[in-house]
């Protein structure tokens, strides 16, 4: 991932705040500039709370260069208690917690590197609870 | 002004690896290194996991105790450890950025080999107490590694414990503080080293029990005080045994240290030893009861404290999850392979 770009990023991935609609109250992860719900341009920066629960999930046996090291890795779309859902990768789980329905929580964990040399990326997975 | 302990959080891997399955392979005898080492198994951080993620995790859960502190009031973040991911470029600037404490706070990585999270405390409780930041955070954590086959495999482990100090809310008052420092060469890696080295037997008695019995003893004296009057005390604990021994020297009894001695189930976390068995202990402190804990960092050096548990422990313990609870629940057992792998001990070709 490009430095900038994953710098641009940390209030989402580091600190998960999101863009509630001052009119709907509508969580919006990442933020946008007009609610999809009711048209709204005012928001209010929140934090969201990290737990949730998986609503469905794949494993990447073919993974994208950054994450070659990896695989094989669980991907989950993971609703949040707040309302977004999110794609993410799973960890640190047994076999037996992989079922729809499992509650996660969000853990700061190393996403991928720019090489030994490169700087690393950070952000949030899944992780069963 | 009393200064002292406003929150504390912990973090552990959930991966382990028992003694057995190292020495199968190095074909040690796995009954000697437990009873020599005083140890069963410890904790292997995923490859995902590293000092910042441990530390990001672990100040979290101290912000938590700390009545949700808004992480804008910390002025320092100091990090201990001898694993950081990056040669150049602190951990504390992506932790500080993690939690929200940013841009107006100090920041700093230290490192003193297996003392450098008490460090940490040591200087953010030093200037809380000169009123030159209202709350200061400091971190212990370590991913630290041990070469295939050394001694150092069976007990190098990960995990990370988190102190913000302050003047208000405190759950432990910082009574006193004594450092004890020598240059004693018992363990050391050099730049560019991947493993680090030791001295064998000469990390014991001449290194370890000199330092750690020197600030202990001298602390009880400035202070006043006789191990019988704490409730509890907790040691840095490179293996299973020498805390115990170094303790039962000075006087403390098992019953006093049992709470606060990890390292037989965790392994040894360097910088993070003495200040997670110090989350283990608060977890079950009473109000009133006095705390003894001493560092060790070899090289060689040892910080003292007494700590004073208050009414407000009460309140926080729960709000965070157990350091025991991560140390006993929902362990992921790994075979040689995988630790191996997850600890990038395998050569692999260039592209592949």
């Amino acid at each position: 991932m490009p430095t900038a770009r994953g710098w641009r990023e940390y209030p989402q991935r580091y600190r998960y705040e999101a863009a509630v609609c001052k009119k709907c109250n509508k969580w919006h992860f990442p933020p946008r500039l007009i609610c999809d719900e009711c048209k709204g341009q005012e928001f209010e920066t929140k934090a969201m709370k990290r737990s949730g629960k998986i609503l469905t999930y794949t494993t990447i046996r073919v993974p994208p260069a950054p994450f070659k090291d990896q695989a094989p890795y669980l991907v989950a779309v993971v609703e949040m208690d707040d309302g977004p859902r999110l794609t993410m990768m799973v960890t640190d789980y047994r076999d037996k917690e992989l079922k729809i329905g499992q509650r996660v929580k969000l853990e700061f964990r190393r996403l991928s590197d720019d090489g030994d040399a490169g700087t690393i990326n950070y952000g949030y997975k899944a992780v069963p609870v | 002004m009393t200064v002292g302990i406003v929150g504390y959080g912990a973090h552990l891997p959930r991966h382990r690896i028992k003694v057995e399955e190292i020495a199968k392979v190095w074909g040690a005898d796995a009954p000697s290194f437990k009873k020599g080492l005083g140890l069963v198994e410890k904790s292997v951080p995923a490859p995902d996991e590293d000092v910042i993620t441990l530390s990001v995790e672990a100040a979290r859960n101290a912000l938590v105790r700390a009545g949700n502190l808004d992480p804008q009031k910390i002025g320092c973040i100091y990090i201990g450890s001898e694993s950081h991911p990056y040669a150049v470029k602190p951990s504390g600037t992506v932790v500080g950025e993690a939690i929200g404490a940013f841009p107006g706070c100090h920041v700093a990585d230290f490192e003193f080999a297996c003392k450098a999270g008490s460090e940490g405390m040591f200087v953010a409780y030093g200037l809380v107490k000169a009123g030159l930041v209202e709350y200061g955070l400091a971190i212990g954590a370590d991913t630290s590694q041990g070469a295939p086959g050394d001694a150092l495999e069976y007990s190098a482990a990960a995990g990370a414990a988190a102190y913000i100090m302050g003047s208000k809310n405190i759950v432990a008052s910082i009574d006193h503080t004594y450092s004890f420092t020598t240059d004693t060469p018992d363990f050391w890696r050099r730049e560019y080293q991947h493993y680090p080295q030791h001295a064998g037997r000469f990390t014991g008695e001449p290194a370890y029990f000199r330092t750690v019995m020197g600030a202990s003893q001298t602390l009880l004296e400035q202070v006043g005080m006789k191990p019988a009057d704490f409730q509890w005390a907790v040691f840095h604990q490179p293996n299973g045994k020498f805390p115990m021994r170094v303790g039962k020297m000075l006087g403390f009894t098992t019953k006093q240290m049992e709470q606060g001695w990890l390292a037989p189930r965790l392994g040894n976390t360097y910088s993070g030893a003495s200040p997670l068995g110090l989350t283990a202990i608060l977890d079950v402190a009473k109000p009133g009861d006095k705390i003894f804990m001493c560092s060790y960092g070899s090289g060689s050096g040892s910080d003292a404290f007494v700590y004073t548990v208050t009414d407000r422990i009460k309140e926080v313990q729960g709000l965070a999850p157990l350091t025991t609870d991560m140390l006993d629940k929902n362990k992921i057992y790994l075979e040689y392979g995988e630790y191996a792998k997850f600890r990038h001990k395998i050569l692999k070709a260039e592209g592949v």
